[in-house]
């Protein structure tokens, strides 16, 4: 019991990561970035590449693998979506998607299909004894990043200028720009930052679940997109309390009900929090007086 | 010596001639206003000097410096502020991170004191200052947009339809803001419907039509003159 806890918990950590890089690039650029889950993938990849092949130590290769992944997110950003700016909303999520088929072929070319077996990266965390059961050192590592992150972001966006001009792009960018604020270079940060939290998404996914494919990053990142909505797409508590919530019933589910049918009642309770509450469960109730 | 002095001035939105080769000046030190019934090109002639809308033809010089083909953030840098059509301040903001916003190209250092200088003009904005800007009433946050624009330190305050949408004493109260803005040193370019508030303040005044300038003036003559009482001030 004790056990599955504490799995769950970590898994919802490592959903909770991805789905605040969703959420942040969805409640700033107000836009669905599926690809998201193939940027995590990268990074995981950028992150073997530089400590198990080029033999860097691991601070290092994690920062290599943050630095990529910030590049590629604003790369993507400024080829694939900025051009989109004033389109539907539909065609930038089908661009969105074709970018994620993209970088999982772009993985297949240069990695191939064959999995690459990726190193334990926070090894060097110990582990916790507590009786019977043991928190490994991949559990301690992904739960204090989620909620580092969380806390971190939640900072930046509510207490910096920076911060306070990304929630104004997002709700108006004609008056943001009449302020000063530059439009473009807002958004490209904010993919900036969606994209290193990808990488260490990346890393810590990879160090839990340590088979690396190119499509490792795909399931995780729906998933995560479901904890986003799960929680309020747009709340960066909302991501957090939605990834945990669907690590727990994931895992219980697995544990208690079926393995196969994990992901369906997963997928279900979301179907039902959306029925109830449409803006997920912490989601903003815009108040607005006209 | 005039401070913004637009010549030859079209815009088009796709093929619709929107603006149609106008030309106007703002001297410092004015309050000048363009009046004009809906679907003139006021609001249009504004976005145009802000750098939202790009003119197809023509010169707005600022300052003595040219201001087509400069981006809308840059624009404010220059020292021209517009305090936009329905206010669009940041609803989901704080009362204070809006003015920090309208502050943004400006050092840190300086906000603080700007912030103490808005909350005296519009001591309304003090007392709610941690609301959230979509929880004022219409007054408010047309407050909230002026002293947001004012926070830039403009040389040129331009105002989109500031009364639009505000009852009687609120018009009254806003239009006392701006004698008072004025009055302290900063020159105002005014877009209005209500024509006879607007002309009552304004030291010069333009008349648009359909994209044109059919008629300018002082304020004053504009009050009296006929065709001017006949279309806007009712007879």
């Amino acid at each position: 019991m004790l056990n599955y806890l504490i799995t769950g918990i970590s898994l919802g950590s490592v959903y909770a990561i991805i789905a605040l890089g969703y959420t942040m690039v969805y409640g700033i650029a107000k836009m669905l970035n599926f690809a998201h889950g193939d940027v995590i993938m990268i990074g995981g990849y950028a992150a073997f590449c530089a400590g198990a092949y080029m033999g860097w130590p691991t601070p290092c290769a994690i920062l290599f693998s943050v630095f990529v992944c910030t590049v590629l997110g604003m790369m993507i950003e400024k080829l694939a979506y900025k051009p989109l700016r004033n389109a539907t909303s539909l065609a930038v999520l089908i661009t969105a998607i074709g970018v994620s088929y993209f970088l999982q072929n772009m993985a297949l070319l240069i990695w191939t299909s064959n999995p690459k077996s990726f190193p334990n990266m926070v090894s060097f965390i110990p582990s916790i004894n507590l009786g019977s059961v043991t928190i490994s050192s991949t559990t301690i590592a992904t739960i204090a990043a989620s909620v580092i992150i969380m806390i971190a972001l939640t900072l930046f966006t509510e207490k910096t200028k920076m911060g306070k001009a990304m929630r104004a792009v997002s709700e108006d960018k004609g008056a943001a720009q009449l302020m000063g604020i530059n439009v473009n270079a807002t958004i490209s940060v904010t993919f900036a930052i969606g994209s290193g939290l990808a990488a260490i998404a990346g890393v810590l996914l990879c160090s839990a679940y340590p088979t690396l494919v190119p499509t490792t990053g795909s399931l995780p990142g729906i998933k995560a997109f479901t904890a986003a909505v799960l929680g309020g797409i747009g709340s960066i508590p909302g991501a957090m309390l939605g990834g945990i919530l669907l690590g727990l019933l994931e895992t219980f589910a697995k544990a208690y009900i079926s393995t196969q049918l994990s992901d369906a009642i997963v997928f279900g309770a979301l179907i039902v929090v959306l029925i109830v509450r449409p803006t997920g469960l912490l989601g903003k109730k815009i108040t607005e007086k006209v | 010596m005039s401070l913004l002095k637009v010549e030859n001035l079209n815009v088009y939105y796709g093929s619709i001639h929107a603006i149609k080769d106008i030309s106007f000046e703002v001297n410092q030190g004015e309050i000048v206003t363009l009046i004009g019934a809906n679907g003139a090109g006021k609001s249009t002639t504004l976005n145009t000097v802000g750098g939202l809308l790009k003119p197809k033809t023509g010169s707005i010089v600022f300052n003595d410096e040219s201001l087509v083909g400069t981006k809308a953030h840059n624009v404010v840098r220059k020292g021209l502020a517009l305090c936009p059509e329905g206010r669009r301040v940041f609803l989901q903001l704080s009362v204070a991170d809006n003015l920090e916003m309208g502050a943004y190209t400006r050092p840190n250092s300086e906000v603080a004191d700007s912030i103490a200088m808005v909350y005296d003009l519009f001591p309304r904005l003090k007392e709610r200052y941690k609301q959230v800007a979509g929880t004022l009433s219409g007054g408010e946050q047309q407050m909230l947009a002026m002293g947001r624009a004012m926070m830039s330190k403009p040389k040129l305050l331009m105002l989109d339809e500031p009364s639009m949408g505000l009852a009687p004493i609120l018009v009254d109260q806003i239009f006392d803001i701006i004698k008072d803005l004025h009055s302290k040193g900063t020159t105002i370019l005014l877009v209005e419907q209500n024509a006879q508030k607007a002309l009552s303040i304004a030291d010069r005044a333009y008349v648009l039509e359909t994209g044109r300038i059919v008629n300018t003036g002082t304020g004053e003559a504009l009050l009296h003159d006929d065709s001017v009482r006949k279309a806007y001030l009712g007879g």
